[in-house]
C-alpha cells in the first residue's frame, strides 16, 4: 500500500504520468497542455514527456477528438483534453460517429482506445456555456465508457483503468473537484462499473455521482433528515454502471432517489431510476437540475445547484410518500 | 511512362471498373427513392451504394504510389481507394452483400467499407470525417518513427466543412506526412459545387495555410500518378503535408438508384468523352501496346468480378448474435 495526500487534480496528473512512464503510446492533446493545462492537470508532464507526447495543440476540438482517433488506430493510446465538455460539443461527429462506432462498423478491424476528459459542472459562475453536465449524452451512445469520478483516489485509479480499457472513454471530472484533496492508495485498483457504497443505511438508498456525493453525505447530517438511516451509493462509472450493487441496495431498503447535478428531464437518473424499479420494484424519485441553463449571477446559479437542503428534503418527500 | 507501369494503372482501374458496374446491377431493385419504384426482386446490395465510376484514375493514380504500410483514409465513395490499396474484390462484395465474410463482417456495407489489414482506415459515411482521423494517424506514425505516410482521400465538398481547415492547419503546424487528395468530381450530392464554393478553389485554400499543392487533370492516370508521385516523394522526405487536386467527373448518380436527372445529359455525355479508361487505352496504345493486350486485361477484369459475385452470393449472413460483438470490451449491456 501507498497512501499519499492529493487534490483531485493532482490524483489524475500522477495517474497519467505513471501511465505514460509504463507505455510509451500513451500521449496526451489538447489545448495549453504545455503549461499544465487549465485547471493544472497536465502540471509537469510536458517537461517530463516532450512535446511529442504532450501535445499542445491549436483551438480545433473536432481535429483534436478525431487526430486522437487516427493516433488510436495508428497504435497510440491518447488522453484527449476538451477543457470543459462544452467544447466536446464543437467534436460531436468525431466521438460520437467516429470514436464511439469505429470498432463495431468496421468490423472489429480496430479499437479506439483514447481517453477524452471532458470536465464538467458549475464551477466559478461560468455560466450558461462552461458550466453543463452532459453525461446522459454519452451514456446513451454504444461504444462508449462514461467515468465521473467524485474523489481523488476515484480520479486516480479511474483514470488508470480507462487508459487500460481498450475502449473510447469519456472521461468527466468534475471542475469544482479539483481542489478538493483526499487520500490515495496508489496500489488500489477500480474497475470501471463498480461502484462504491459511501455510507451504509436501511431506510432509503441514495445513488449519485460526481459533485452529487459530498453534499448527498452532508444532507445526512441535517436536522432534517436525523432518525433517516439512508445508503448512498457513489455509481463511478455510468456506463458499465453496478446494477447488481444498486439493485441489492434497492430492494433492501424499498427506496431510491437519484442525484445529479445535470437537468433532471432525461437525465441518466432516469435510467437508474427505471432500471431498479423494473428490477425490484422499489419507490424511486429524482433530483437534479430544472431544465434551465446555468445562470450567471449567484441567486440563478444555485437553482441550477445540488445542496445538502435539496437533497434531504427529496429524501424526506420519498419517505414520506412509503409511509 | 514505361508501359508496364501504365498497364497496371490501367489494369488497377479496369477492375475498381467492373467491380462499381457488378455492384451498380446487384443494388438495383428493392428501394423505392430518387424517383424510382421498387422492384419486386430485393436487391442483392441493400444500403446506399456511392459510386465512382468515371472518377478511377483518382485512386489508381494516387495509390499506386502507396506501399501497404502506409494508411488510408476515404470517402462515402471509397471503393475504388479500397481496391487499389489493395482489398480483395470478393471480401469487399460480400461486405456489399452484408455476408459475415466481408471486410467487415457485414456490419458496414459500402459506405463504411474498410480493409485494416492493407492500411485502409475506412470509408466514411461523413463528409469530411477522415481528415483530421487521417492527421492523427500520420502524427501517430511520426511519434513512432515510422517511415509510412497517409493518404487522405476527400471530396470537393468536403472542402467547406470545418474539419478541412482544422485537419489541413493542423498537418502543417505539426509537419505530419499527408497527402491530401480532393477529388474533384464537380457535384456536392447533387449540387454543383463551384456554386457552394467561395475563392480560388482547393489548392488556393491549401496554399494559404502554406501546404503545397498541384491541379492535375484526374482523368489523366499518368498524370495522377506523375503527380501523386512528385507529392508523395516530398512527404516521404519530411517535408511536411501536400496536397493533390485531382480534377475528375462523377458519372452516375450520388447513390446508384439515383439517376442523376438533375444534370445535363449533354454535359455528362461530353464527360464520358474523357472517361478515365478511354484516356488511359488511347495512352496505351501509342506506346505500343496492343487491343488483344487491353482486351486480356479487361477479360481479366471482368473474370475477378464474377468470381467476388459468386462468392458473395454464396456467402453465409452474419449471425443475429453479432449485432452484439465488438461494440465495446468494459460494457457490453449486459454488464455483471
Amino acid at each position: 500500500m501507498s497512501l499519499t495526500t492529493l487534490t483531485y487534480a493532482q490524483a489524475a496528473a500522477l495517474a497519467l504520468q505513471e501511465a505514460m512512464r509504463a507505455d510509451n503510446a500513451v500521449v496526451a492533446l489538447g489545448e495549453d497542455l504545455g503549461r499544465g493545462g487549465v485547471f493544472g492537470q497536465y502540471r509537469g508532464l510536458q517537461q517530463e514527456f516532450g512535446r511529442d507526447r504532450v501535445i499542445d495543440t491549436p483551438i480545433s476540438e473536432a481535429n483534436i477528438m478525431g487526430a486522437a482517433v487516427g493516433m488510436a488506430l495508428a497504435g497510440l493510446r491518447p488522453v484527449v483534453e476538451m477543457r470543459v465538455i462544452d467544447f466536446a460539443l464543437c467534436a460531436m461527429d468525431e466521438i460520437v460517429n467516429q470514436a464511439a462506432k469505429n470498432r463495431f462498423m468496421f468490423g472489429g478491424q480496430g479499437r479506439v482506445p483514447l481517453v477524452a476528459r471532458l470536465p464538467i459542472g458549475i464551477w466559478s459562475a461560468s455560466a450558461a456555456q462552461h458550466s453543463q453536465s452532459l453525461e446522459a449524452w454519452f451514456a446513451h451512445l454504444p461504444g462508449l465508457v462514461v467515468a465521473t469520478p467524485a474523489t481523488a483516489q476515484d480520479n486516480y485509479s479511474l483514470l488508470k483503468a480507462s487508459l487500460a480499457s481498450g475502449d473510447p472513454v469519456i472521461y468527466m471530472e468534475h471542475k469544482e473537484l479539483w481542489g478538493v484533496e483526499g487520500t490515495v492508495d496508489t496500489a488500489l485498483e477500480v474497475k470501471l462499473g463498480q461502484a462504491k457504497v459511501m455510507r451504509e443505511g436501511g431506510d432509503l438508498t441514495v445513488v449519485t455521482w460526481s459533485r452529487g456525493v459530498a453534499p448527498a453525505l452532508q444532507a445526512l447530517e441535517l436536522d432534517s433528515l436525523d432518525g433517516v438511516d439512508a445508503e448512498v451509493i457513489d455509481l463511478r462509472t455510468l456506463w458499465p454502471w453496478d446494477k447488481a450493487m444498486v439493485f441489492e441496495s434497492a430492494a433492501r431498503t424499498g427506496r431510491l432517489l437519484v442525484v445529479h447535478e445535470a437537468v433532471q428531464v432525461a437525465g441518466f437518473g432516469a435510467e437508474v431510476a427505471a432500471s431498479a424499479a423494473e428490477a425490484t420494484g422499489c419507490r424511486v424519485a429524482r433530483l437534479g437540475a430544472p431544465r434551465i441553463p446555468v445562470g450567471y449571477a449567484q441567486v440563478l446559479e444555485n437553482e441550477s445547484r445540488l445542496s445538502p437542503e435539496k437533497i434531504a428534503a427529496a429524501a424526506l418527500a420519498l419517505c414520506d410518500a412509503r409511509r | 511512362m514505361p508501359l508496364p507501369r501504365l498497364f497496371d494503372l490501367y489494369r488497377l482501374m479496369r477492375r475498381i471498373r467492373a467491380f462499381e458496374d457488378a455492384a451498380e446491377v446487384a443494388s438495383q431493385g428493392g428501394v423505392a427513392a430518387w424517383g424510382l419504384q421498387a422492384s419486386a426482386k430485393p436487391a442483392l446490395v441493400r444500403g446506399p451504394l456511392h459510386l465512382s465510376t468515371g472518377q478511377e484514375a483518382v485512386a489508381a493514380g494516387v495509390c499506386l504510389n502507396l506501399r501497404r504500410e502506409d494508411l488510408l483514409t476515404s470517402t462515402h465513395r471509397g471503393h475504388g481507394h479500397t481496391l487499389a490499396k489493395g482489398a480483395n474484390s470478393a471480401a469487399m462484395m460480400c461486405e456489399l452483400f452484408g455476408r459475415a465474410s466481408g471486410t467487415n463482417k457485414g456490419k458496414g456495407g459500402s459506405m463504411h467499407i474498410a480493409d485494416f489489414s492493407v492500411g485502409m482506415l475506412g470509408a466514411n459515411g461523413v463528409v469530411a470525417a477522415g481528415i483530421p482521423i487521417a492527421t492523427g494517424a500520420a502524427q501517430a506514425l511520426k511519434i513512432r518513427k515510422l517511415p509510412h505516410i497517409v493518404a487522405c482521400f476527400f471530396g470537393d465538398g468536403a472542402v467547406n466543412r470545418g474539419p478541412f481547415l482544422e485537419g489541413l492547419n493542423w498537418a502543417q503546424v505539426y509537419q505530419l506526412p499527408v497527402l491530401f487528395v480532393c477529388e474533384d468530381n464537380r457535384i456536392s450530392a447533387t449540387t454543383p459545387t463551384g456554386a457552394m464554393t467561395a475563392g480560388a478553389g482547393v489548392s488556393a485554400r491549401a496554399e494559404a495555410m502554406g501546404i503545397a499543392a498541384l491541379k492535375v487533370d484526374g482523368n489523366d492516370v499518368q498524370a495522377v500518378d506523375a503527380a501523386a508521385a512528385s507529392l508523395i516523394r516530398d512527404i516521404r522526405a519530411g517535408l511536411g503535408p501536400r496536397l493533390l487536386h485531382a480534377v475528375t467527373y462523377r458519372f452516375k448518380g450520388h447513390v446508384s438508384v439515383d439517376p442523376g436527372t438533375y444534370r445535363d445529359a449533354a454535359e455528362v455525355e461530353a464527360a464520358k468523352r474523357s472517361d478515365p479508361l478511354l484516356v488511359a487505352q488511347h495512352q496505351l496504345l501509342a506506346q505500343g501496346a496492343t487491343q488483344a493486350d487491353i482486351d486480356e486485361a479487361d477479360r481479366a477484369a471482368q473474370a475477378e468480378i464474377a468470381h467476388a459475385l459468386q462468392v458473395a452470393e454464396a456467402a453465409p449472413w452474419p449471425e443475429a448474435q453479432a449485432a452484439y460483438d465488438d461494440v465495446m470490451s468494459a460494457g457490453d449491456g449486459v454488464w455483471r
